[in-house]
Order: C-alpha cells, then structure tokens, then sequence
C-alpha cells in the first residue's frame, strides 16, 4: 500500500530515466544516506565503526569493483586480491615517497590508477582466453602480484618483515584521526564511487561490457569492439578495487603485509558478488554485508543470549552455520540476495491485494 | 499473551537480570582478554597455549582469590590466527570490564603488528613474549610494546652461537651454507636482518627460502634444500608447517641434528606427527622448556584435583603449555607490580603500562611463584622491553625434549645498533616523539 507507485507520471525522459524512477525508493535511498551521515556518527561506538561499518563499506566498494567485471562484463576473475595489493601498496608508496602530496584522496586515486593500469595489463589475455581459463589467468595474475610485493623490497620501503605502517593521515587538512573521521571518509567515497559506478552501468559503456557479456560474438557484430570493451571494463573494476584496497590499507588496517591481500581475499570478495548477485550494485552491499557480517554476528550471538560455551566450539559452530546459510541462501535463489530484494519489491507493489 | 510470547519475555527479563548481576559483580575485578586461536591451520599450538593461559589465571583466582583481591576476569577470543579476525577480537575486547584490558597478548606477529598501531591510541599494552617486532624492544619508540624474554633477533642469534659452538667458533663459519626454511609472513621474515648481518659477519652463505601459509607444501623446498646441500637449516615455521618440514627433512635426507628451530617450532606437536623422523632435531628455548615445576603442583591441586582444568593432565607441562603460563604469570605480576604504585584495584591499560616498564622479578620470587627452573631473572626498563636475553637449546631424543646447551646471551654488540637503528626509522616514518630512557625513573 506504502509502496505504490500509482499516480506517479514520467513527462520527460530525464525523470523516466533517472536512478531511481519509483519515488518511495529515491526517498528511503536518500534516508539511507542521511542517517549514514548523520545519525549514525551520533551513536554509533568505536567497535561499530572499525569492525562493522568500515569493513562492510571497503569491502563493498571492492564487490562493486568486481561486480563491474565479473556480473555486467562476464569475465570471471580471480585475482582482486592481488589488484587490492596494487592499490594499497602504489597508495603506500606515493604517500611515503612524495610527501608532499600527503593527501588521502590524492593517494587513493593514485593506488586506484595503479591498478587499474595493472587490471588493464592482466585483461589482456581475456581477448583469447574464456570462461574457466580467464578464471585461472588472473589467478596467476593474484600469485605474480602476491610474490610481487613479497620479494621486491624496495615497495615495502625494506621493512625487515615486508611489513609497512602507515601514520598521520589527513584530507585537505582534515586530520583523519579517530574511527568517526575514517568511517565518514570512507562512506562518502563509497557514496561517490556507487553514483559514478551506477551512472556507467546504465550508460552506453555499461550496456557495451552486459552485451560481450551476454554473447561477445553478437557484439562484435553490431559493433562492439571487444579489446575495448573488455579492458575498459577490467580497468574500471580494477580502479574500484584499487581504491578499496588503498582504503583497507590506510583505514582499516594501518599496518599490513602482503598477507592481507592474499588468495582468500579474492575468493572472499567473488563470494560477494554471487551472494548479493551478479550485476546488481545493491547485490555488491548485501554481499558484503552479508560475508563480512555474518561470521561476527554468528560469533557473537550466544554470548548476548547468556550462553556460556567454549571458544573452541563458538569457532566451530560460526564455521557450520555460516557455510549452512550460504548453502540455504544459494539453493532459495541461486541469483543473489539481490534477486530475493527485487521479488520481495514485486510483492511489496501488489500488496495487500496480490492477485 | 500467548504462550510464545510469555515465554520469550520471560527469557528476555532472565538475560537482562544476568546482564545486570555479573555488571554488578564486576566491579573488582581486572579484565584481561585473550587473542587465541583453538580452530584453524595453527590450532595444534593454540590449544596447550591457550590451555596454559586459561589455568594459570583461574590458579589465581582460586588459590591467592586474585591479585591482592582483585579478581580476574577473562575471556578468550578465537583469531585463527587470522591479522583481520584478531583486530577485531581486540576492538570487541578492548573497553570490557570495569577499567577495559590491562594488556593483550596477540599470539600472533601479524596482529602485533597491527595492534602496535592501535597500542598508543588506545593506551593498552602489547605484550609479545617470544614474538612481535624486534625493535619494539626500544621502549624510547616502542612504548606501549613489550617483548618479554626475547624477540626473533634475540632466537636467531642464539641459534647462531649454537651452531658456532658446535663448529668451534664463529671464524669456523666461513663458507658454510645455512638456509632459513621460514614461514612467509613478518613472523618468519624477522630473523633474516639478523642473519644476514651475521653472514656479513662471518663470511657463510645465507639463503632464506619462504614457504606459504599454511606450510603443508613444501616439497620444492626441500628439493632445493637436497640440491643445495647446506650445513644448517635454520626452522622458522608454526603450527602445521613444523612436523611437515621435520617430515620432509626425514625423507629428503638431512641430517635433522643440523636443523634447528625457533623456540615456536620447538613443541611436542611439532615434532610427534613426524615420529621417528623428529629425533636429533632442536630448537631454541624461550627459557623454559617442558616438565613440570612448582607452580604445576599448586596446578593440580588448586585445578586438576578439582576437575577445573582446561587441559588434560597428561598434557600439563608441555613446552606451549608451559609457554601459556609464563606468559601468563608475567602479566599478573605485571598487574601486581604496578598496584604497588596505583593501587589494589582494577587498573587501567595506562597503570599496567608501568607496572610491565618497572617489572622485575628476582630468582627468589621466581621460586615463590614456583617458577624456578623455567625462568631465569628479569628486569625491563625503558630502554629495554626484552628484560631478559637469555636461552638455551633443547633436542628431541624421539620421545621428550632435552637441554642440550649451557645458556646463552645473544650478543648486544650485534643486536642493539640494529634495534636503535630499525627503531630509529619506525619513530621517523611515522614521526613518533621519542622518550629519553635516561630520564625515566
């Protein structure tokens, strides 16, 4: 009943194609990003910054980056790990070599063409190789980069550990010091970043990368060219998590080796994208929100409850239920969490009266 | 109200009224966290730890009721070892009881790392005992860090001056081959500064070969080990990438009297899956080593005799176990240093801070404590979080570890200008001010 969009005419083709064309949606969108800027530094503690918000908005930001890729461009890829090393440590070194430029928003922009360069180097074989070998090219791409910043020492400022350490941020003079600081610098570049990813999905380079995706050779016919398509696409992504990578670095972590960027990394973000759903940007949050999330909460139920159990058995169990949703959730609707919102939207238009 | 709903107010005003009661409780008692991992690739090692841990501070709180009346409240949180999960088992940690965390113990480099970042901000201190940054032993840059007993600089030389020993001096060393087997990440990567300037040194040819986590391949390894032919291979591994290296050395052939550990690749876990193929392999002490002292009496009768133990009986004096309740002990005594001057109640991580700084713990209070024969003396200072720098070398003879060296010290005149120089660097990059130690009481 609330949710009706009856009685609301498009007159122009602006407002029939803008964003969000239902106006209970463009309103609870912009609630959304009001309480996020406003209510939330009101209440919110140091915990829930740094280990749910910042996590969840950096993470979400990498999903965006691979949903770019892998859901609207259809190339499977295995090595945004590696990708959010490039970011991170190009980030690192800019930061401690030209200190000058001792801006985050300089630094994170610079990790995020660094990456995107690299993306655009590691895109190439995507020309020839499809599918399952793709997967398995940019997997080698994650071990090249893994090894990459573990070796060459000159890009860990030869720390003895391969450790490096970041201090004494700041933005425009904007002194990026407590968790409230990072948590509203990092969602306003999330804020940004979805706006510009949202704005080139549903322009001509987005409705390029979905038509290799849904049959390349049909696309090339009608004119398409694909070595563009295609490394536009990887360069976007690899911009996107570039950036995050930058971000998980400086304002999550702090201190970071290459560890933090490994393997598990990749698969944590893909897993992401096919929980929350192949080319949905709303699919990028709920994924993250649900892998980031989930274990934490899993973890940390019974003791709210007052049940006593050994660590041990907490550990074990976060492992079992967690995999069990992922399954549960995979068989109720293998095409994300964000398939589930839009069928939940479809029944939210008829209700209270479905036919 | 129908049933459903009754019964779950019910429980509901049952949780809040448990909520309530142990905040009230709570009062007097010092909250100590615990970031330890009983899941995961390195749970083979976290469990005798974590065990030690756990009974050492119930010991506490049994026989002496706390430390001077305080009670301690403890709560353990898995990591798996992982640098993310541990960073967030800290922040979830960090603020619990009635004064927050007196310190944290990361058990981990990589978290240490991490929370060395965070220590200042939050003024809780890190104790890493055996592990962490080397040159957090400067305490004029490191304040808030706390190498007790020994960093890997510290191992890694008295590795070295076992292995001289063995050959009849350090000028015996030229030309020799010695390869580091290590796990590749800032735990495994410490020691090499250290052992390449010894290299410099002496004239033998070192070579550092990774292995990733979690350790179970290391068969290219190991062949380029056969390849090599080295004279020593140095371990630097934990959890299950131990007893497969000591396996691989078995069926590649070296000599497992030429291989010797870290003092975290010296445990009864690392060297049983490999059976037969363990024996003559050492490792560096972190001090103490297994068996059971006094301390492991008062274990069983305040503890074990009472069914409260965490750990089985038979696996109470093993190395981690033992490693548990050093690490442990020194933090209470941490704790109960500085209530002499802030105190007998809980103390903030700030307190505990000067308490671990002035530590210092004589041979007779070690017996007190029921510690003789583990531990040797220790002082820190603000010039130096280590306190102590002593170790020996224990060798598995194929069913128990035994000492098989005198002690050693590891070598200042190597060791601190690599410190005050590796020190000297962190404070610039991260533009630290640095204490002068000279004018600290």
């Amino acid at each position: 009943m609330l949710y009706r969009e009856a009685g609301q005419f498009k007159t122009t083709y602006v407002a029939d194609q803008q964003i969000f064309p239902i106006l209970q949606d463009r309103i609870f969108v912009l609630a959304v990003i009001v309480a996020a800027f406003l209510a939330v530094p009101m209440f919110a503690s140091p915990y829930l910054y740094t280990e749910i918000l910042i996590p969840f908005l950096i993470l979400s930001l990498a999903a965006i980056g691979l949903n770019i890729l892998v859901g609207y461009c259809g190339q499977v890829s295995l090595g945004t790990g590696g990708f959010m090393a490039v970011g991170a440590y190009a980030a690192y070194n800019l930061w401690l070599r030209v200190p000058e430029l001792n801006n985050l928003i300089v630094v994170f922009l610079f990790g995020g063409l660094m990456a995107a360069a690299v993306g655009i180097l590691f895109g190439i074989p995507s020309l020839r190789i499809k599918g399952f070998y793709l997967a398995v090219a940019t997997l080698a791409s994650q071990f090249f980069l893994d090894w990459l910043f573990a070796r060459v020492k000159w890009l860990t400022n030869y720390t003895p550990s391969g450790s490096v350490a970041v201090g004494n941020l700041s933005v425009f003079g904007w002194k990026i010091e407590t968790p409230a600081d990072r948590y509203l610098l990092i969602l306003g570049l999330v804020v940004v970043a979805t706006v510009v990813a949202k704005n080139l999905v549903r322009g001509h380079i987005g409705r390029s990368w979905m038509a290799i995706r849904d049959m390349d050779i049909a696309a090339e016919i009608v004119g398409f060219r694909p070595l563009r398509t295609k490394l536009t696409a990887f360069a976007v992504s690899s911009f996107f998590i570039g950036v995050a990578g930058a971000m998980w670095a400086f304002l999550r972590l702090g201190a970071w080796e290459p560890l933090a960027f490994d393997i598990n990394r990749s698969f944590q973000i893909l897993f992401m994208v096919i929980i929350g759903g192949l080319g949905s940007l709303l699919g990028s949050f709920l994924g993250a929100a649900f892998i980031v999330l989930m274990p934490i909460l899993l973890n940390q139920l019974p003791g709210w409850f007052g049940i006593r159990m050994s660590t041990a058995l907490l550990s074990h169990l976060e492992f079992m239920v967690f995999g069990a949703m992922i399954v549960f959730f995979l068989i109720v609707e293998p095409h994300g969490l964000a398939r589930l919102w839009a069928v939940a939207k479809e029944k939210l238009r008829l209700w209270p009266f479905p036919h | 109200m129908t049933l459903r709903k009754a019964v779950l107010l019910g429980a509901s005003i049952a949780a809040a009224g448990l909520a309530f009661a142990s905040a009230a409780q709570a009062q007097n008692e010092q909250f100590i966290p615990g970031l330890i991992y009983r899941t995961g690739a390195y749970a083979p090692n976290g469990i005798p730890f974590a065990n030690g841990v756990a009974d050492y501070y119930a010991l506490v709180n049994e026989r002496d009721g706390g430390i001077n009346g305080v009670k301690i409240l403890y709560e353990e949180c898995d990591t798996g070892y992982a640098t993310d999960r541990g960073v967030e088992c800290y922040e979830r940690l960090k603020n619990k009881g009635p004064t927050g965390a007196a310190y944290v113990n990361p058990l981990s480099t990589g978290i240490t790392f991490a929370l060395t970042e965070k220590a200042p901000i939050d003024k809780i201190p890190v104790i890493s005992m055996g592990y962490g940054r080397s040159e957090s032993r400067d305490g004029s840059v490191f304040q808030w860090n706390f190498p007790l007993l020994g960093t890997y600089w510290s191992a890694a030389d008295i590795i070295m001056q076992h292995i001289a020993l063995k050959e009849g001096g350090f000028d015996k060393l030229k030309g020799k081959k010695i390869v580091l087997v290590y796990h590749d990440s800032p735990y495994g990567k410490e020691p090499i500064a250290l052992l390449e300037q010894r290299a410099k040194m002496h004239g033998f040819e070192f070579t550092p070969m990774p292995v990733t986590h979690p350790g179970v391949e290391q068969k290219a390894t190991w062949l380029q080990i056969r390849q090599n032919r080295p004279d020593y291979v140095l371990l630097w591994g934990w959890g299950i990438m131990n007893s497969t290296s000591i396996k691989e050395a078995a069926a590649v052939g070296f000599p497992r009297d030429k291989m010797f550990g870290v003092w975290w690749s010296g445990a009864e876990p690392d060297v049983r899956p490999a059976e037969g193929g363990a024996k003559g392999y050492s490792a560096a002490m972190l001090q103490h080593g297994a068996g059971q002292f006094g301390v492991h009496a008062d274990l069983k009768k305040f503890l074990y005799d009472k069914g409260k133990g965490s750990a089985k009986w038979d696996e109470v004096g093993e190395v981690l176990y033992n490693r548990g309740l050093v690490n442990a002990m020194l933090g209470v005594e941490a704790i109960r240093k500085a209530q002499t001057k802030f105190g007998n109640k809980p103390l903030t991580g700030e307190q505990v801070r000067w308490g671990i700084e002035n530590l210092d713990i004589s041979a007779a209070r070690l017996k007190e404590l029921g510690f003789e024969g583990m531990l040797q003396p220790l002082k820190v200072s603000c010039s130096d979080h280590e306190g102590t720098r002593a170790g020996r070398v224990q060798q598995w003879d194929g069913a128990k570890w035994v000492v098989v060296s005198d002690w050693y010290q590891s070598d200042d005149k190597v060791l601190k200008p690599m410190v005050d120089a590796a020190a000297k660097k962190y404070a610039e990059e991260k533009k630290l001010p640095v204490r002068d130690c000279s004018k600290e009481s």
